[in-house]
């Protein structure tokens, strides 16, 4: 091999250069987002927290065809407590904090979701309150 | 093979008068089918005749609708305006002061524009000079559910409300274009900074999403009238109720005066009735 002493330690670079990303990184974990638990001490949620965790989005979207199509606006009871079902109505009563709850795994996992496009979160509702 | 001119000219000559003939032939032997056709045609015309009068279809299931009553708003100038804000305040609806901008649910027009149909010749005083309460005429047929490519906005089969869905919506207003009765607004820009106070329990609407009345909807589903509805208990000025049901107050009203409804030549059979 012709200029080995050029080659080797320039591969050896480049390769430490490449995967710097790991090194710097690989072997810390992120911190984990820690949601909120309900400020009002709920336990249970409409369904179980596992089912919540994975499919809370399928959840919202037949919520949604339900209530705006089938006109099923049903009351959720959960522990003895009745909610209309809906974002605003039902998840926001227990879940009342959008920033420290849904938006700490949604920044974490890089989803931006366009509920708040059109739903008011609690705290842009108190924002401009109906007096009456 | 032999080719030869006057085998070349026997089968061109035999072939152009097969091609000929053929047309003339198939029509002889179907004059009967043709004629069928038309003593069928005959036969539909006057069923056909029957459906498109102007009388509506026999009722089924619950259809909603309403009864405005113009002479209790001429009695009272304030009512309306009442309705209004309260169906403003239900509905988070921002109030843009820009007529290509604005947003309507319920609002204000004359005579004229609410019934261009009708001849305001010598018309009375008080139909001249008040403003109609007009809104989403929640039509039996109607056409901004036909123009909406998403199925964005729809009818409620259990009540006849068209509603809709703004998750769907896209934006393209074909039903702005459909709807004859200018009752659906498209929000240009941001709704939010337009909207006074919110309603915690109704969401607001985005940039790009077209809006109108929703009967309430939601306020049903509590069993709550209307907001525009309430704003007007006890006055009789708006009455609301199943059309279909011949033991409902409003049909009581539409049994018992005469109404009036907008543009009924469409065709699109509106659910909101005027008593001018």
């Amino acid at each position: 091999m012709y200029n080995k002493g050029t080659i080797i330690p320039g591969l050896v670079i480049f390769v430490l250069l490449v995967t710097s990303p790991i090194w710097f990184n690989g072997f810390k974990a992120a911190t984990p987002p820690k949601p909120e638990l309900p400020p009002g001490g709920e336990k249970n949620c409409v369904m179980p927290k596992e089912y919540m965790r994975d499919n809370h989005m399928v959840l919202l979207n037949q919520w949604r065809d339900s209530v705006l199509r089938e006109e099923e606006r049903v009351v959720v009871t959960v522990d003895g407590k009745n909610y209309r079902k809906g974002l605003q109505m039902a998840c926001m009563q227990c879940h009342s904090n959008k920033e420290k709850f849904c938006d700490t795994c949604h920044t974490y996992a890089d989803v931006n979701p366009y509920c708040w496009d059109c739903h008011l979160t609690p705290k842009e509702a108190a924002s401009k309150e109906v007096t009456h | 093979m032999d080719k030869q001119r006057r085998n070349f000219l026997k089968i061109a000559s035999v072939t152009a008068l097969a091609g000929i003939g053929a047309p003339a032939l198939v029509r002889l032997t179907s004059t009967a089918a043709v004629a069928s056709e038309h003593v069928a045609a005959a036969g539909h015309a006057p069923a056909k005749e029957k459906a498109g009068a102007h009388g509506e279809a026999a009722p089924k299931g619950v259809r909603l609708g309403m009864v405005i009553d113009m002479r209790r708003f001429v009695e009272n100038p304030r009512l309306l305006n009442n309705a209004i804000a309260a169906c403003n305040l239900v509905h988070n609806i921002p109030q843009i002061d820009n007529s290509k901008s604005e947003i309507k649910w319920l609002w204000k027009a004359p005579f004229t524009s609410v019934f261009p149909e009708q001849s305001a010749y010598h018309a009375a005083g008080n139909v001249e000079n008040t403003s109609f309460a007009v809104l989403c005429n929640h039509c039996d047929d109607p056409p901004c559910v036909r123009a909406c490519p998403t199925q964005a906005t729809f009818k409620i089969p259990g009540n006849g409300i068209i509603a809709m869905d703004y998750h769907r919506c896209i934006g393209c207003r074909f039903c702005m274009a459909a709807c004859p009765y200018g009752a659906r607004s498209f929000n240009w820009e941001d709704p939010r900074p337009y909207i006074k106070k919110y309603n915690p329990d109704f969401p607001t609407r985005m940039r790009g999403v077209v809006e109108k009345c929703n009967f309430c909807g939601e306020r049903l589903a509590l069993g709550q009238e209307p907001a525009c509805v309430e704003a007007c208990k006890g006055t009789g000025a708006m009455v609301f109720g199943d059309l279909n049901d011949p033991k409902s107050e409003i049909r009581r009203l539409l049994d018992k005066e005469f109404t009036i409804q907008r543009n009924a030549s469409l065709g699109t059979k509106p659910s909101v009735f005027y008593i001018v």
